[in-house]
């Protein structure tokens, strides 16, 4: 399963990254979104995929028996998400203001403050 | 229980609430932002007080024990950097009640301000790896929302290229603290650096800082990545970009001295050699970026990135002077910096522009103003006895004292070039005469009141730029404890997580 998810992990950097170097500020969002998306499946892909073995106390004990899937890469995906949702949902507001003043579509034309 | 380590994030994170519950009430906001700071500032001294009586202190969110709950740590230098996070806020929310003006506060300007705030003090204090991302970003959406604060064209601009660089560097963050937490597992970074101390190398702890130190040298705006900061800082309102020039890029230098005095110190020939050049071009790529320009804000923005190249100077040196010159550095250049940005936005108000051509004549009009631009101008130029002397000396004699004089050399050449952009700025806006078209539009009149709110904040900034430079003996003591706080590590693990042990039942 892992060195599927590498190579699924490495298509979406790099369809991210191509997309990012693209002049269009939509497809810049584009990248940004399936950017995030890479950086989640591997944190989630990190910590190493355990099948059918959730981590849960037997009772008496204080720790879980054998190899069990870690429940903390999953919680920090969570909370990556979220992160990721609203920081995005503002990236695709700002597009869109941006492109209602400056009137174009083509990062080349906004270079106005760069020099 | 030390409850003076959780407020300085709890005031801000409730002020900010509170302003949003008086959303209407543009008064109780504007109170609220001064009360808020204020607060801030005095439980951060309150801090700084105890950290420096009784050593480090840590508090385990909801008394989970030390690597498995969130701790929040102050030692010396995250106390250090709250400190200056209240001045900063303090003095920037008394001189936004001036200048930001009425649309700009109805869309929640003081709200956003009290998150930044907070975010920023999060990320001083936490000692958790995945909370530092979390209070990276928190800081990050707030000043996001504050940069278009009214959508102009410009702002879009500068926003589209400030959003997209910072996004990139936090998803660089996240996937290290991903990979990190596969290798060592575990997100206290007290318990990383004790489990990486005993790992054997196999290549990847260094493709790992390799990784930390691009996404935190993008948020510090180091050489090669800092070229989001001059298109973006110099087009929010003015208070914006002085809170913006004081605190956001030392977040990214903090972290760098964090995560390579306290994570990754076992290759220094290799980390720190990256680190010592990429400060050299910093610190040149930022002057002669601020030779070229005449902007007001723009000069201060590329002097920004000059600077932040002698704090990574101090780190990537690591020997005990150089770290207690970074340390310095960054309490001086804090002050100095917010400082400059808040005279130009005294110029701006008074005469409608930051254009240095269309400037000039404060020296006759208001030579006041011409003695609290000088100070700090001097000041980030490194005259003595002003801070930036004792700053920028620390830093330069450790780089002669580790032999290190291709880097040194560039250091003294910066703050040759630093004092020519300074008197660029002086001859330009204060030394010459009106020029004619400058007089055609006289700009609306300032009442006394809002002058003085202005005013204040400025001269008080100058006042402590003058209390670092005439007390230099005591802050270098501070310093040094600090330093030496950093460069032994063990006493930081220590006090984390052995103090959980007690804690356990």
């Amino acid at each position: 399963m892992e060195p599927l998810m590498a190579i699924v992990i490495g298509i979406l950097f790099a369809a991210a990254i191509y997309m990012m170097l693209r002049r269009s500020i939509v497809k810049l969002v584009i990248g940004l979104m399936l950017l995030s998306n890479a950086a989640n499946l591997l944190i989630f892909a990190t910590a190493g995929m355990v099948r059918g073995a959730p981590p849960l106390v037997p009772q008496g004990l204080t720790a879980p028996e054998g190899a069990v899937a870690d429940p903390l890469p999953q919680a920090l995906v969570l909370t990556a998400i979220v992160i990721a949702f609203g920081v995005l949902s503002f990236a695709v507001v700002l597009v869109r203001r941006a492109w209602e003043i400056v009137r174009a579509d083509d990062l080349d034309k906004m270079k106005d403050t760069d020099t | 229980m030390n409850p003076q380590i959780g407020l300085p994030i709890l005031i801000p994170l409730l002020a900010g609430a509170i302003s949003l519950v008086f959303w209407r009430s543009r008064s109780m906001q504007r109170f609220v932002a001064v009360a808020g700071t204020a607060g801030l500032l005095l439980t951060s001294l309150w801090l700084l007080a105890t950290v420096n009586r009784d050593g480090i202190l840590v508090l385990h969110m909801g008394d989970w024990p030390a690597p498995f709950g969130i701790s929040l740590v102050a030692d010396l230098l995250g106390a250090i950097m709250v400190v200056l996070t209240g001045i900063i806020g303090f003095a920037v929310a008394l001189f936004s009640l001036a200048t930001v003006g009425r649309g700009h506060e109805a869309y929640g300007y003081f709200p956003l301000m009290h998150l930044l705030l907070a975010g920023v003090a999060g990320a001083f204090l936490t000692g958790d790896i995945f909370n530092l991302y979390v209070w990276f970003e928190v800081m990050l959406v707030a000043s996001f929302a504050l940069l278009i604060l009214g959508s102009e064209k410009a702002q879009m601009e500068g926003a589209i290229k400030y959003v997209t660089l910072n996004l990139v560097s936090s998803v660089i963050f996240l996937v290290a603290v991903g990979l990190l937490y596969g290798m060592v597992g575990t997100l206290n970074m007290a318990d990383i650096a004790r489990r990486l101390a005993t790992l054997e190398d196999n290549g990847m702890v260094d493709v790992l800082a390799m990784m930390f130190m691009v996404a935190f040298g993008i948020k510090a705006a180091a050489f090669p990545l800092f070229f989001w900061l001059p298109a973006s800082y110099h087009t929010p309102p003015v208070a914006v970009s002085a809170l913006f020039a004081g605190l956001l890029t030392k977040v990214g230098v903090y972290a760098l001295f964090r995560v390579f005095t306290l994570i990754f110190n076992q290759s220094p020939g290799y980390t720190h050699e990256i680190l010592l050049w990429g400060a050299g071009l910093t610190m040149l790529c930022g002057v002669l970026g601020a030779a070229a320009q005449f902007e007001f804000r723009r000069i201060l923005s590329f002097h920004i990135v000059s600077q932040i190249g002698y704090m990574i100077l101090g780190l990537a040196l690591f020997t005990p002077l150089a770290i207690i010159g970074g340390v310095f550095y960054i309490m001086h250049h804090i002050i100095v910096k917010t400082n400059l940005f808040l005279v130009s936005g005294i110029v701006h108000r008074l005469r409608g522009t930051y254009q240095l051509k269309s400037l000039g004549g404060f020296y006759r009009s208001h030579p006041w103003l011409a003695v609290l631009f000088l100070i700090p101008a001097l000041s980030l130029a490194g005259m003595p006895p002003l801070s930036g002397f004792f700053a920028k000396f620390i830093v330069i004699r450790a780089g002669i004292e580790a032999e290190a004089y291709g880097v040194t050399f560039i250091a003294l050449l910066v703050g040759l070039l630093t004092l020519y952009s300074m008197i660029k700025i002086w001859a330009e806006v204060f030394w010459k005469s009106v020029p004619p078209e400058g007089d055609v539009d006289p700009y609306p009149a300032v009442d006394p009141r809002e002058m003085w709110l202005m005013a204040v904040p400025v001269a008080g900034l100058a006042l402590c730029t003058l209390f670092i430079g005439l007390n230099a003996e005591p802050l270098y003591a501070l310093a040094e404890a600090s330093a030496g706080q950093l460069l032994a590590p063990d006493r930081y693990i220590q006090a984390v997580l052995d103090h959980g042990r007690e804690v356990a039942p």
